[in-house]
């Protein structure tokens, strides 16, 4: 990304989650990067009243591109990352078609570079279209630009293939990222199997298809030592087995999403379609599980899971409704929420979406050290924020939030000096 | 959260589902209903209420009884009523669920009736029609059947007069049963003090207890001592697999027979949604017996869909 230009961010409260610093104080960047204190910028921003802080990390967004143009696009997602303060995100691989080849990650890449707003780092296909039986090319992938490989929502043909591909990307040490959830047990489920997916007559997803899933995979990574990051947690159970797995010194890491720590299937109220999701919002005991496991740092870091839907995909029958919630701009804001309900401070709720998920990548960002990347967010954390199709930047307009007003307002996103957003 | 089948005033403005109406709606519909099932008794079958209205029948999945009840329940009320059967024409052609409830409207409708496979189908379309139109589940996945859940109340009533003595035993595919659910909903607002569902744990969805009704796996213990007992059907497709080894198994262990009937009382009633399957979940012989009202259950049907019609038009 072009920088030549010296910013100084004044009088703000700045917090570094990595470093532990919370006071008042001042952030200087030059040449891209957090700078020592320097006489003449070339630009100041007032940050007074406001919270500064690393830039977010958002573990998982999906930009729809390529192939799904018509759901989002490259320049409506990222423009909605760095409306909600969000400067790095990795996006999985199940586009269309997946990422799981060199050239395909390349592109997307070299747009997404082009559009100079947030830091991209896809996560590659971890199997050929995603199909679960053959392996891509991780090391070419890898070259290209994946951090990781995954699955996305798609299901692996059988533990013999997962088995292998933990093998194969041990070998290498690449992550692999996947989700938790027995495909059979799951089929034809769209929601937590239990009282409310009796009475809304909606076919169930019982909680040990998670967990069945989990425990097989934690056993591979027993077996492989392959460094195993779990997607999207959804049920107390789970936390307890990472809790164990990571005690036992596992190379594993999770997250949990923006929505499952707040909601339960209690919110799918009449048949809301906004509440379908992958995996399904279960109960309240999981939810509360999900929050407090993530608040002690059993789950490593929040994600949006922003996947974007066009209201054709959420106007049907809740079990024909496309599942995915726009997540991007809400991450902030629902972090706060989240942060505020378990009485935590600022700084800890900010680790989970800076320092936590930069070290779930392995990155250098998500702190504001001297040498770390200039990628600095300033918000005012009681600002509210009004979420309706019209103040959304993404092209997806569906989430469970809509119409709520929740605090939390991005005022100024820099990403390697640059201010990409002001709001 | 308002319940989106009441109007602003606490009026049905839409029958969606059992669940959360008020004891008074149910009890307006079943006393309504009472004074139409003398309509159908007389010789000239008609009342004029819905005059000059348009029912539109939309089945978006396949139906003869409940689709020909609703057909004849609006010709009494003398509306106009045009039956679609939409799963042969445009959602096969790919017309998305709203646009063809939108062309519709266009049509000047006043009552859609709406079945449909998915579970919750007819709040999707309640949520997008006009302020005048009027939505009436015939039926959405296995969520709900409110119109056979109340024409199973009112037959009950029409028997028994008192629900708040009842013991009522649900026999059979709970799981995929909208009956069911319909009438749990409706039986426990009316104060039945007893519902029991029977079935094997592979028929039984999970926390149906929190609907409140206690459950039994076997068949002669769930049947002491009933007042009530309804069969449900069960449809041949669940045989064979993983949830039920055959219909033979089926039949010996939760089939209705006149031996396992002499659990319940003497003056007990056997109900049955309809279709039968014979031999499977019920025997001729408790069919075709004394304490069996399946066949009335079907005219009371009539008398409860022009209820419902009638009472939604006029709110």
């Amino acid at each position: 990304m072009p920088n030549h230009s010296r910013l100084h961010i004044k009088n703000g409260r700045v917090i570094d989650p990595a470093s532990g610093r919370d006071s008042v104080g001042d952030v200087y960047v030059s040449d891209g990067k957090i700078s020592e204190s320097f006489s003449k910028p070339e630009k100041t921003i007032d940050a007074k009243g406001l919270v500064v802080a690393p830039g977010f990390i958002d573990i998982a967004a999906r930009l729809r591109e390529p192939g799904l143009e018509y759901k989002a696009t490259l320049e409506s997602e990222m423009s909605a990352a760095v409306a909600g303060g969000v400067t790095s995100l990795a996006c999985p691989p199940d586009t269309d078609p997946p990422l799981d080849e060199p050239g395909l990650v390349d592109m997307l890449r070299r747009r997404a570079k082009a559009l100079t707003r947030a830091r991209v780092y896809p996560i590659g296909a971890l199997t050929l279209k995603l199909e679960g039986r053959a392996l891509t090319e991780m090391a070419q992938l890898a070259e290209a630009g994946c951090v990781a490989f995954s699955q996305g929502n798609a299901p692996l043909a059988d533990n013999q293939v997962l088995w292998r591909a933990l093998q194969y990307a041990a070998t290498f040490g690449f992550p692999v990222w996947l989700r938790a959830e027995d495909a059979a047990l799951a089929r034809g489920g769209v929601a937590h199997d239990g009282e409310i997916a009796t009475r809304l007559g909606l076919a169930g997803i019982p909680a040990f298809a998670e967990t069945i899933a989990l425990a097989s995979l934690l056993e591979l990574v027993r077996a492989t030592r392959a460094r195993v990051h779990v997607c999207r947690l959804s049920t107390a159970g789970a936390v307890e087995l990472v809790k164990s797995a990571k005690r036992e010194g596992l190379p594993v890491t999770c997250d949990v999403s923006i929505h499952h720590v707040h909601l339960s299937d209690m919110d799918l109220g009449y048949f809301d379609s906004n509440c379908r999701l992958e995996p399904p919002l279960r109960s309240q005991r999981d939810r509360d599980a999900l929050s407090r496991g993530l608040a002690e740092g059993v789950i490593d870091c929040l994600c949006s899971d922003h996947t974007p839907v066009d209201d054709d995909g959420k106007h049907k029958p809740f079990a024909e409704a496309e599942p995915g919630a726009t997540g991007l701009e809400l991450l902030l804001p629902l972090a706060l929420k989240w942060g505020e309900s378990r009485k935590l401070p600022l700084a800890q709720t900010l680790a989970r979406i800076t320092s936590d998920p930069a070290r779930v990548l392995g990155l250098s960002s998500g702190r504001l050290a001297p040498g770390a990347p200039g990628d600095v967010t300033v918000f005012d954390p009681a600002a509210a924020l009004r979420v309706t199709p019209e103040t959304l930047k993404s092209q997806g307009k569906n989430t469970p939030f809509i119409g709520h007003e929740l605090a939390g307002r991005v005022r100024y996103t820099i990403v390697a000096g640059q201010v990409v957003h002001e709001g | 959260m308002r319940n989106p089948q009441l109007n602003a005033n606490g009026e049905l403005q839409h029958l969606l589902s059992i669940e959360g109406l008020p004891r008074e709606v149910l009890v307006q519909i079943l006393d309504t209903a009472e004074s139409f099932a003398g309509v159908t008794e007389r010789e000239v079958k008609k009342v004029p209420l819905l005059r000059g209205k348009s029912v539109f029948n939309l089945f978006f999945e396949p139906s003869t009884r409940t689709r020909t009840t609703f057909e004849i329940a609006a010709k009494r009320l003398s509306a106009d009523v045009i039956n679609l059967n939409i799963a042969v024409s445009s959602q096969s052609k790919g017309e998305s669920l709203l646009d063809t409830v939108a062309n519709l409207s266009a049509m000047h409708a006043d009552i859609f009736v709406v079945r449909h496979s998915a579970s919750g189908a007819p709040f999707l379309i309640a949520r997008h029609v006009k302020p005048h139109e009027h939505v009436v589940n015939a039926g959405d996945g296995r969520h709900a059947h409110p119109t056979q859940g109340l024409l199973d109340l009112f037959t009950i009533r029409h028997y028994k007069k008192d629900f708040t003595r009842l013991t009522v035993a649900i026999v059979g595919d709970v799981l995929h049963s909208r009956v069911a659910r319909s009438l749990i909903h409706g039986l426990t607002t009316l104060g039945a003090p007893e519902v029991r569902v029977i079935g094997p744990q592979t028929l039984i969805p999970a926390g149906v207890e929190a609907l409140g009704v206690k459950v039994f796996h076997d068949m002669r213990a769930g049947l002491k001592d009933c007042d009530v007992v309804v069969m449900l059907r069960l449809q041949s497709e669940r045989m064979g697999g993983a949830l039920l080894p055959s219909a033979q198994e089926y039949f010996k262990n939760y089939g209705l027979t006149a031996d396992k009937l002499a659990q319940a009382r003497s003056d007990a009633i056997v109900m049955h949604p309809g279709p039968m399957n014979r031999g499977v979940e019920i025997d001729s012989s408790v069919a075709d017996g004394p304490h069996s009202v399946i066949l009335p259950q079907v005219t009371f049907g009539i008398a409860v869909r022009m209820a419902v019609m009638s009472i939604v038009a006029g709110n």
